[in-house]
């Protein structure tokens, strides 16, 4: 087993690791070492299948707009559920972003005047979301994933996949991971680590997320003995194609495009009058599914509800210069020409409000609150806690880099400040050497009677659709919770391929093992937390309640067992009132 | 249902065979992705593909397809017309396993001609103002910031098919991108990297890197414009 010994250790390599990466190399003045480690290729983290694009307040004399509404606009988003401290670093820190990104590069949309251009998002009450077309997570992603190149002290582990988070005493110790590539496992010893691993949509089965967003670090996480906050908040898109979940963007109705039921009615009248189709995703997804229960959605041939959304009257010119690939991918995969046809949609799986729990700034805390030194964590897979109970659109773009960058910079000045790392000890290298021989020697030793991680996962999403749905009701999530915790008796998976080299049946064999540990997260805290809060609804207790629930869920593992906690919401400036759009 | 015969070429490190797959389609509107998913989860799990986003963004799905070199995730069966599939990887590239090949090279070609803004760093990173650019100075480079390094068109070049040093058109492209762009200051650095016997040069005009580019960057127009830039002795 190879041993690499790195001061920061960067695991994820989406918007948050990446922007991580270059924030600690330039903080650092080149003086740290610096490795990033993605399990698929670092280009190609699901950051970039990001559309629509990036909050910010960018020329406020020019537009009215203000630091101060847009923090306004997430809280109001989140249900009141977000740290409002937080909250505020994400709108003071997200201009800079924005222009950060314009220097290294990004090719922003712009104004004649050369200025960057900026559209209405749902939720937004001024139109403050920052564009590349309606493809900003690629170029912000492929920008900055150059930009690393220019950093001699950053080196990219592709293809490797994490096993385990390393913690003794309190303190990150580094990972162990699967390189795929060469079929070999290695331990990487380190000062620091960030971890910007992502969502977890593919819990579920109809969802906007990239194949790899499985989130299986979270489940490792937990087995590290770190916490996981407000993980029942999943949050839906409401227009995900149909039939194959794909992210048709908000940026469509943020150009404004129109939702129609089968009647042809703009229903949005109806659930939102002041904002329409532009009102927070938990409404409008709930919007859409109400139309389909009630009769009004159209029929599609795989068997699913759907509404149309229409773009016609915005006309072929805007169509092509703003939102081009919405077109293309309506035409390649639903066989729609947009400019005659309106889109089938219906929502899907799309973000994950929860994460690691974190405080403010991205330190890694314990359920008991103490900081586990040397570790962050850092956009998706972090909850630090903008979002709340549901994130406005274009706020995770902001986050991604904002927390990159703050995460970034702190953990270069921690490695810049603690001693040189000496040689691992023989216990933790033991530990190691023990992480390799679950990984090689149990898991991949044919286990006949264990079940296929495919029949795993493929339980474990009808599981998650049916009983952990927008729409939940404490009766089912019980039956869903008993479901689960039968799944979870598998502890080990029938993996057929006995290679080393590239086995990615091993490898989809790990990330279904994190992933049902997660699972048991989504589904606890959901089953306590007995109101109706932003993307949570409950049909049983279908009022929010915040004398018992203006708290956030913190889930940890204890003798094997998940336990929950609750923290106090962080409120400065706004208390908590009615949403209405 | 419609019976479809996927003949994949398979590598396990030390042999080369075909394997021929029978799969059951619901439907012709899904992708060769689907299939090779179908295939890894009901049928094979042995049989190892890289795939991620499944929308033709990410760049993972790679392959010569049918004779072709494609993004497995945006060919529709619909497309191909035909009951009969053939997969193989991508030609130009060591194969890792099955059709999963080695692009590393390629990314460390990228990252020779110095693919981000340069200009003074401390300006980049310690300045809070943007560098600013008109809507007509953003086309002239957009369409090349579109590359998804995905590696088809290093597939396709017939130059590197005898020549793996020619940097070749995903490098070169980025070469382009990033000279073009009115907030670089790089053009004389990147020149010395290219206007050399494996940089722009040994391009033939083949064109087949635009032609099989999935997301219509041009790299082969990109090459052109960097030749005639050096000619003239003026950045592109």
């Amino acid at each position: 087993m190879e041993v690499l010994k790195y001061d920061l250790i960067i695991v994820g390599s989406g918007i948050a690791g990446l922007r991580a990466a270059t924030a600690a190399a330039w903080a650092s003045g080149g003086r740290i070492s610096i490795a990033i480690l993605s399990k698929i290729q670092a280009m190609r983290s699901h950051s970039l299948s990001a559309e629509g694009g990036m909050s910010a307040v960018l020329y406020p004399d020019k537009t009215g707009d203000s630091l101060e509404l847009h923090a306004y606009d997430t809280v109001k988003g989140s249900d009141f559920l977000a740290d409002q401290d937080a909250v505020q670093i994400l709108v003071e820190y997200a201009p800079k972003e924005v222009r950060y990104l314009e220097r290294i590069g990004v090719p922003w949309s712009r104004e004649p005047d050369g200025r960057i251009s900026q559209r209405p998002f749902g939720g937004m009450s001024i139109p403050r979301t920052t564009f590349a077309a309606d493809k900003t997570g690629f170029f912000i992603m492929s920008t900055l994933f150059s930009e690393t190149r220019r950093f001699d002290n950053i080196h990219v582990y592709h293809e490797h996949f994490v096993t385990k988070f390393i913690i003794e005493d309190g303190e990150f110790k580094g990972v162990t991971a699967y390189d795929l590539k060469r079929g070999e496992f290695k331990f990487f010893y380190g000062k620091a680590g960030i971890i910007a691993t992502g969502g977890a949509g593919r819990l579920y089965r109809f969802t906007t997320t990239a194949h790899s967003t499985t989130g299986e670090t979270l489940g490792y996480a937990l087995r590290a003995g770190l916490a996981i906050k407000d993980m029942e908040f999943v949050q839906w898109h409401p227009t995900a194609l149909v039939p194959s979940g794909i992210l048709v963007s908000e940026a469509a109705r943020g150009e404004g495009g129109y939702l129609i039921n089968k009647e042809g009615e703009r229903f949005m009248k109806r659930y939102a009058p002041q904002r329409m189709e532009l009102a927070p995703r938990d409404i409008v997804s709930r919007a859409i599914l109400t139309e389909c229960m009630e009769g009004r959605g159209f029929q599609h041939e795989s068997g699913m509800c759907y509404v149309g959304l229409d773009l016609r009257h915005l006309g072929e010119e805007r169509i092509n210069r703003r939102i081009p690939f919405i077109r293309e991918l309506a035409h390649k995969y639903a066989g729609i020409d947009v400019l005659s046809e309106p889109i089938p949609v219906r929502p899907a799986v799309h973000y994950t409000m929860g994460g690691i729990h974190t405080d403010t700034w991205g330190r890694v805390l314990t359920a008991d609150g103490k900081w586990v030194r040397g570790l962050w964590a850092a956009g998706e897979a972090a909850s630090v806690n903008i979002h709340g109970a549901n994130r406005l659109g274009s706020n995770s773009l902001s986050e991604c880099s904002v927390w990159g960058r703050l995460t970034g910079e702190q953990a270069a000045k921690y490695v810049l400040e603690t001693s040189r790392l000496p040689s691992p000890d023989g216990k933790l290298l033991d530990v190691a050497k023990g992480e390799e021989s679950r990984v090689f020697d149990r898991l991949l030793h044919k286990e006949q009677n264990a079940p296929s991680p495919y029949e795993v996962k493929k339980q474990l999403n009808d599981i998650m659709e049916e009983h952990f749905g927008p729409f939940r009701h404490g009766s089912s999530m019980a039956e869903g919770l008993a479901k689960l915790k039968k799944l979870r008796e598998f502890s080990s998976f029938r993996v057929v391929d006995s290679s080393r080299v590239y086995n990615q049946n091993l490898k989809d064999a790990l990330e279904v093992d994190g992933m049902l540990d997660l699972a048991m997260v989504v589904g606890i805290g959901a089953y306590a937390r007995s109101e109706s809060r932003g993307a949570h609804y409950r049909l049983d207790y279908p009022k929010r309640d915040d004398v018992n629930w203006l708290k956030h869920t913190v889930a940890y593992m204890y003798g094997g067992e998940l336990k929950l906690v609750y923290t106090p919401v962080t409120i400065t400036k706004w208390q908590p009132e009615e949403r209405r759009y | 249902m419609k019976s479809l015969v996927v003949k994949v070429k398979r590598f396990d490190g030390s042999r080369t065979w075909w394997q021929e797959y029978k799969v059951e389609v619901p439907s012709e509107k899904i992708s060769v992705l689907d299939v090779l998913v179908k295939i890894k989860e009901e049928q094979d799990p042995t049989l190892a593909v890289r795939y991620s986003c499944r929308m033709a963004i990410c760049g993972s799905c790679g392959m010569v397809i049918n004779g072709v070199p494609r993004l497995a995730c945006q060919t529709l069966l619909s497309e191909l017309g035909d009951s009969r599939i053939v997969v193989e990887p991508l030609w130009n590239h060591k194969v890792v396993k099955d059709l999963v090949v080695d692009l590393e090279p390629d990314f460390e070609k990228v990252r020779a001609v110095k693919p981000y803004i340069i200009r003074d760093v401390k300006e980049i990173y310690e300045s809070d103002k943007e560098f600013g650019q008109k809507p007509e100075e953003l086309e002239r480079y957009y369409n090349f910031a579109y590359c998804i390094q995905c590696g088809l068109c290093m597939a396709a070049c017939p130059i590197l098919g005898s020549n793996d040093k020619f940097l070749g058109p995903m490098a070169l492209n980025a070469a382009y991108r990033w000279s073009a762009d009115s907030r670089d200051k790089g053009w004389e650095e990147r020149k010395k990297l290219i206007d050399t016997e494996d940089g722009v040069w040994p391009c033939h005009l083949a064109y087949t890197c635009s032609a099989v580019c999935p997301r219509g960057v041009d790299p082969g127009y990109a090459i052109q414009l960097l030749k005639a830039a050096i000619l003239r002795r003026r950045k592109p």
